[in-house]
């Protein structure tokens, strides 16, 4: 059985209560942090481990924290992100809703070793439920001298806020985030300056995903090299991955880093397969951000060798023949999947997201989605298939915030590696538009 | 439905939790707590109505226009009358995937009503969301704070019988 470092504890019943997560041995990060550790011995340990941001763009935790700027009399914070609205990603919901008190005991030692001693955690309004489960472990926490003044009699003091949002994935997006847990629209800011410089509040901030922040616990009681030695290369530790579409266990795994593309996808304990009596077309593998593959491309790497569960593998051939792992989102889809009908769900997802700041992201989601209504719905013509590819390229890294490139992805790299499906649209429009129609043409199937 | 002649307050259990919000935030920061406040009058409202965001302005010593700008920017808030249980169906790509558009249709021919609509006994309004962070045990509609998962007709047609009854 493979190490699991977030969810070993997670099937005992009442995990999601102090007592029982205590007995299990929770809390002891938070013990061995306040009385035998420095802040800075802890950000050392996370340096140490090379655990990198598992909200998306995988940036490492380590360097991150190091760059947090610590003027004196200025309150420093940490915010933990968990506005989780990625298409296809689901891990943060569970692991909040199952593991609560991970999530605080994490929320301690990381806020002790930034020096925060006002912590929040924005959680997507739609989670009201799982505010409510936090709260009850934010108060059953304090009743036991973890949270508040003085924590264990070391003179450190941490309040933890649960802030709910109100229905928007551009707040996920760290200063959107920062701007919305401020009271206002999700607008992203410029950058500079950067969160760890003028934050919330225009404080230095650290803003770090749950599973990001779930992890700490482990590392500060077992040591950043221990955590280090799990995974493959800088792909280092566990990954949750949510895996939902056509395979025959939907659910969340927690998977060491590095372990086969196939073996995630068809062992039993892991997705346990595609559902009887269906083949694999494409997988979308880290959130609806990411290029989507064809089933021979996500198994297999360019030169024939398997494609592993890691962030170095998985964007293995750039975009030309590969894609990333992002928030480990992953979309199985089979011979009865429409690209161009999943395709379109997801540019009208981030037409109906951009905040509207710049032109290229506001116009070009707007044109994308209404040209892949068109070409769906069976009144499509051959220029509007370059027509999407040309104003994805024209978002692409012109705009304030990440999300146009987000939405510029899914678009390009379905008509790259199924431009057949989207011309057949064009082509046989009667067919197409007939209820469950798929183009079944040359596609490799697995 | 918001009542009109009554002024607009929230109740007193919901005041001193709107305080104890309020004072979570360092001092002068209190527009923080502008989202939580206005979760918390639609609770008590069903949607967020003008007056209901001046009311919210006023505790929190903002503009009204600081309000109307926020609640217009988030899709929770409605700022339109609703009915009693407003379902929110989620129509990204994966619970499409897992057949959300047949169980969605079903769920439309039920109430008899299409998305954006109110049934004329005013107990259900139909709303389509994006992705709800469930997509594994999808298709899914949220009402209020609970997630139904895992739909399908069947059990659209339990959940609908079962709210219909108050
Ligand atoms: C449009 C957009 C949406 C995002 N949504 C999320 C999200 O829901 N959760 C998250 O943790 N990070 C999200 N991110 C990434 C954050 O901006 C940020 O990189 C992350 O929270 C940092 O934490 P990490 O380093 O621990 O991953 C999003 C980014 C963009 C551009
Ligand atoms: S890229 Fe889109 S979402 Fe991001 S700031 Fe610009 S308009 Fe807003
Ligand atoms: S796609 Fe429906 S919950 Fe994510």
């Amino acid at each position: 059985m493979a190490v699991k470092i977030l969810t070993e504890h997670i099937n005992v019943p009442g995990i999601n209560t102090f007592d029982v997560y205590r007995k299990m041995g929770g809390y002891a990060a938070v013990e061995k942090a306040l009385k035998k550790m420095t802040p800075e011995e802890i950000v050392e340990e996370v340096k140490k481990s090379g655990v990198r941001g598992r909200g998306g763009a995988g940036f490492p935790m380590g360097m991150k924290w190091s760059f947090l700027a610590k003027p004196e009399g200025v309150p420093r914070y940490l915010v933990c992100n968990a506005d989780e609205s990625e298409p296809g990603t689901f891990k943060d919901h569970f692991l909040m809703r199952e593991i609560p008190h991970l999530l605080i005991e994490g929320m301690i030692v990381s806020s002790f070793a930034l020096g925060a001693n006002k912590s929040f955690i924005y959680v997507r309004g739609e989670l009201m439920y799982v505010i409510q489960i936090l709260e009850k472990a934010i108060a059953e926490a304090k009743a036991a001298g973890f949270l508040g003044k003085n924590i264990l009699g070391s003179s450190y003091d941490l309040e933890l806020v649960v802030q709910p949002g109100g229905g928007a994935y551009i707040c996920g997006e760290e200063t959107a985030l920062l701007e919305s847990l401020e009271g206002k629209r999700g607008n992203p800011r410029n950058k500079p300056p950067f969160p760890a410089v003028k934050g919330l509040y225009q404080s230095p901030t650290v803003v770090n995903n749950v599973e990001s922040i779930a992890n700490t616990p482990w590392i500060v009681n077992n040591g950043g090299d221990a955590y280090a030695s799990l995974g493959v290369g800088r792909s280092t530790g566990t990954k949750l991955i949510s895996a939902s579409g056509h395979i025959n266990k939907p659910g969340v795994y927690e998977i060491p880093l590095g372990i086969t593309v196939e073996d995630f996808i068809y062992a039993d304990e892991w997705c346990g397969g595609i559902r009887p009596g269906h083949h694999l077309k494409a997988v979308i593998a880290g959130g609806s951000s990411v290029p989507i593959l064809p089933a021979n491309l996500i198994l297999n790497l360019a030169n024939g060798d398997k494609r592993l569960m890691t962030y170095e593998s998985l964007s293995d051939g750039g975009f030309a023949t590969g894609t990333m792992l992002g928030s480990g989102g992953f979309i199985a889809m089979d011979e009865t999947s429409c690209v161009v009908r999943n395709t379109w769900t997801f540019a009208r997802f981030y037409h109906h997201e951009s905040c509207g700041q710049c032109s290229p992201c506001r116009e070009g989601t707007g044109w994308m989605d209404k040209v892949l209504e068109r070409i769906e719905h069976g009144k499509g013509n051959m220029h509007d298939i370059d027509l999407l590819v040309d104003v994805a390229k024209k978002i692409e890294g012109n705009t304030i915030c990440p999300l146009g490139d987000a939405a510029a992805w899914p678009v390009a790299s379905a008509i790259r590696h199924f431009r057949d499906e989207f011309e057949w649209h064009v082509k046989h429009p009667q067919e197409a538009t007939q209820p469950g129609a798929v183009y079944r043409g040359a596609m490799e199937l697995v | 439905m918001t009542d009109t002649t009554t002024p607009i307050t929230f109740t007193p259990e919901r005041l001193a939790k709107a305080q104890e919000i309020i004072a979570r935030y360092p001092a002068g920061k209190q527009k923080s707590a502008l989202l939580p406040l206005l979760h918390l009058a639609q609770e008590q409202y069903g949607w967020v109505s003008s007056d209901v965001m001046d009311y919210v302005a006023g505790l929190l010593s903002i503009l009204p226009i600081e309000v109307y700008e926020v609640a217009s920017f988030y899709t929770m808030f409605h700022l339109d009358p609703v009915g009693k249980h407003v379902i929110e169906y989620c129509r990204t790509g994966p619970c499409c995937l897992m057949g959300g558009e047949d169980v969605y249709g079903h769920l439309k021919q039920k109430l008899g009503i299409d998305t954006g609509e109110t049934t004329p006994d005013g107990k259900f309004t139909l709303k389509e969301v994006e992705c709800l962070a469930a997509c594994g045990w999808g298709p899914v509609f949220q009402i209020r704070e609970k997630y139904y998962m895992n739909l399908t007709n069947g059990k659209v047609d339990e959940i609908i019988e079962e709210l219909s009854k108050d």
